[in-house]
């Protein structure tokens, strides 16, 4: 009896793709032979939602024939909270934590965002202290620093670099150290309160920072020497998961992802909000649109980051932090034991919170992930009658039906990893 | 060009369908009188007046009102940089509006999701299906008659769900209880004969 041992043809992935797509093998024809038989059918392959590739509880169902994915189907909503059932259900100051969890890497940059889309409903955006404004900006670039190392490392230990995970999460260990000192807490920071910020900075603060920066770009030449041109980290990326400009319009892709394809548009050029608009800074553009240009793009933003938070530690203004107004923000503590006025103040903004006139805004800040927006309908009071969170991960996610056919398994990983969101902020 | 201009751009193709612009903290709103239009409104302003961008797609529960359901499209142009904010009402026995996922395609899941939270249909969407609940829960949770602790479900072998009441606020503890578990309404009360129990028990 002689064993048959089939002739495997070596072809260039792209070839593959290109011949599996246009010809789908005659499956019937030769239905006497077995082998020729299970070659022709479709298998259904399940990826997550606890897996290592998919960052969090995303699941993506797979038609694959051979190695190439011929259907994709994104499964979301196991992180499914209800955050928009909740924010109709308590005050605005209240549902500040709850922005934390949204995307979990750049807690800060949530609270600025969400703070702002209140203070623009409250008509008071325009009045923030400067100081309070600077430590804005550097909380939302602080945190685009460390969403991007923590994004970039995940995507490269996917794709079989370890090395530059555990070097990237060096860094982020001392921005969290950074935000410890700041706020409290690593994680969950909570740091913004309507009209201005829950404390400011500590002292010696600015001193760590800017070591933390001298340090940081030392980690990024470091890093991207071990990507950059490394050959195999090219492979991977250059050419797969490309996104025309076009579609990534059509699909609402926002930050890096949509960048990466060639679109100039970010939030803080195109709208300033905050002192973006004094502030000097490039906004990396690709020219492919494939996972080696978001790579490229977040590299660089990283880069700009630590060149907006330089400029604000340089012109950090004195001063308060809140507002002076006594109806928005919480007095202080002292004045609270001693004076009736404040003591109502307090009272009233605690048990009712802040009064928010009526009406509808929309709000979108350019975060670490894409455009984080806020849409909130107010009927007047402290809390909203509907809020909508314009998630940039879910937005993102959306292309992967779209994106990953015609692509091989292996690059589902490269693409998943190149698009780097957040269940958290997706499944809200 | 403002997103005033482009807002009596598209009232003066739509004359009777689209209200005046009205105003508020630097957004222009228009109101679309009738639903059944949408598509063809949003495909006006994406091709001629170039909202290329869809930012968001929203959905406001009117809870005692009529008509009940508010859609609200979040409109961007990548290459005038305007906004403009489209509103449609909807009542309840309706229920049902033109999809908007053959103009941008992002709109494809926004409108899953409304599908899934409110359960408004949208008329030729390619795959209305539940997005962030899975398929099979009988509600629509974010409607204002649904209770913020949630129902009880169960859907053999694919999941279930428990009220998990919050009492009105998110830390909510009940004076005067001796220890963690009668202070504090969501602990999960241990099994009788769960070992756990052991650590809290006292003589």
């Amino acid at each position: 009896m002689s064993v048959h041992i089939q002739d495997i043809q070596f072809k260039e992935p792209s070839a593959r793709i290109k011949e599996t797509l246009q010809s789908p093998p005659p499956a019937a024809s030769r239905a006497s032979d077995d082998l020729v038989d299970v070659q022709g059918e479709k298998m259904v392959l399940n990826l997550g939602p606890s897996h290592p590739a998919t960052h969090g509880v995303l699941r993506v169902i797979l038609e694959m024939d051979g190695e190439i994915i011929t259907k994709a189907t994104p499964d979301i909503g196991y992180l499914h909270r209800g955050d928009e059932k909740i924010a109709e259900n308590m005050t605005y100051t209240q549902f500040i934590p709850y922005t934390d969890r949204l995307d979990y890497l750049g807690p800060l940059a949530n609270n600025v965002a969400y703070v702002l889309a209140v203070e623009k409903l409250m008509g008071i955006d325009k009045l923030l202290t400067p100081r309070c404004q600077y430590v804005r900006v550097i909380c939302c670039e602080l945190a685009r620093i460390s969403a991007h190392l923590l994004g970039l490392g995940a995507f490269a230990m996917d794709v079989g670099a370890m090395t530059v995970f555990l070097h990237t999460f060096q860094e982020r260990e001392k921005i969290y150290d950074l935000c410890e000192s700041l706020t409290g807490a690593r994680f969950t920071t909570t740091y913004t309160r309507i009209g201005g910020l829950s404390r400011d900075l500590p002292d010696g603060w600015v001193a760590q920072c800017r070591k933390f920066l001298d340090e940081v770009v030392i980690n990024f030449d470091e890093s991207e020497t071990l990507l950059t041109r490394n050959r195999i980290w090219v492979d991977r990326t250059k050419g797969v998961g490309i996104i025309p400009k076009a579609m990534a319009i059509d699909y609402a892709l926002s930050g890096p992802n949509l960048r990466g394809s060639g679109v100039n548009f970010d939030l803080r050029k195109a709208h300033p909000y905050l002192v973006y608009d004094q502030l000097e800074f490039d906004i990396p553009v690709g020219s492919v649109g494939d996972c080696y240009d978001r790579y490229l793009v977040r590299m660089e933003e990283m880069r700009q980051s630590v060149r907006i938070i330089q400029q604000c530690l340089d012109a950090l203004p004195g001063g308060s932090v809140n507002i002076p107004d006594g109806k928005v923000v919480l007095p202080e503590k002292g004045k609270v034991l001693s004076s009736m006025e404040e003591l109502i103040h307090q009272f009233i903004l605690v048990t009712q919170g802040v009064n928010a006139p009526a009406g509808e805004i929309y709000f979108g800040a350019e975060n670490p992930k894409g455009e984080l927006g806020f849409y909130i309908n107010s009927r007047g009071g402290g809390t909203p009658h509907r809020m909508k969170i314009r998630a940039p991960s879910f937005v993102n996610l959306s292309i992967l039906s779209e994106l990953l056919p015609g692509h091989l398994m292996s690059d589902t990983v490269s693409i998943l990893g190149s698009l780097d969101f957040v269940m958290g902020e997706c499944d809200r | 060009m403002t997103s005033l201009e482009l807002a009596d751009k598209l009232k003066s193709q739509f004359p009777t369908l689209i209200s005046d612009p009205s105003e508020f903290r630097g957004e222009i709103t228009v109101q679309i009188s009738d639903a059944n239009q949408m598509a063809e409104v949003c495909r006006f302003a994406k091709h001629t007046l170039l909202f290329d961008y869809l930012v968001d797609l929203s959905s406001v529960d009117n809870y005692g009102d009529d008509p009940r359901w508010t859609l609200v499209y979040e409109l961007y142009g990548l290459g005038h940089h305007c906004h403009l904010r489209l509103k449609a009402n909807l009542s309840e026995e309706v229920g049902e509006l033109p999809t908007v996922s053959d103009v941008w395609r992002t709109a494809n899941w926004h409108e899953r999701e409304i599908y899934d939270m409110m359960g408004i249909r949208f008329r030729g969407h390619p795959d209305l299906r539940r997005i962030l609940m899975w398929e099979g829960y009988p509600y629509y949770p974010l409607r204002k008659d649904f209770p913020l602790a949630g129902k009880p479900t169960d859907l053999p072998d694919v999941a279930f769900s428990n009220p998990a009441p919050l009492e009105g606020g998110p830390f909510v503890t009940v004076a005067g209880g001796k220890d963690t578990l009668a202070r504090e309404p969501r602990v999960r009360l241990p099994d009788a004969d769960s070992p756990a129990q052991s650590a809290f028990s006292k003589p």
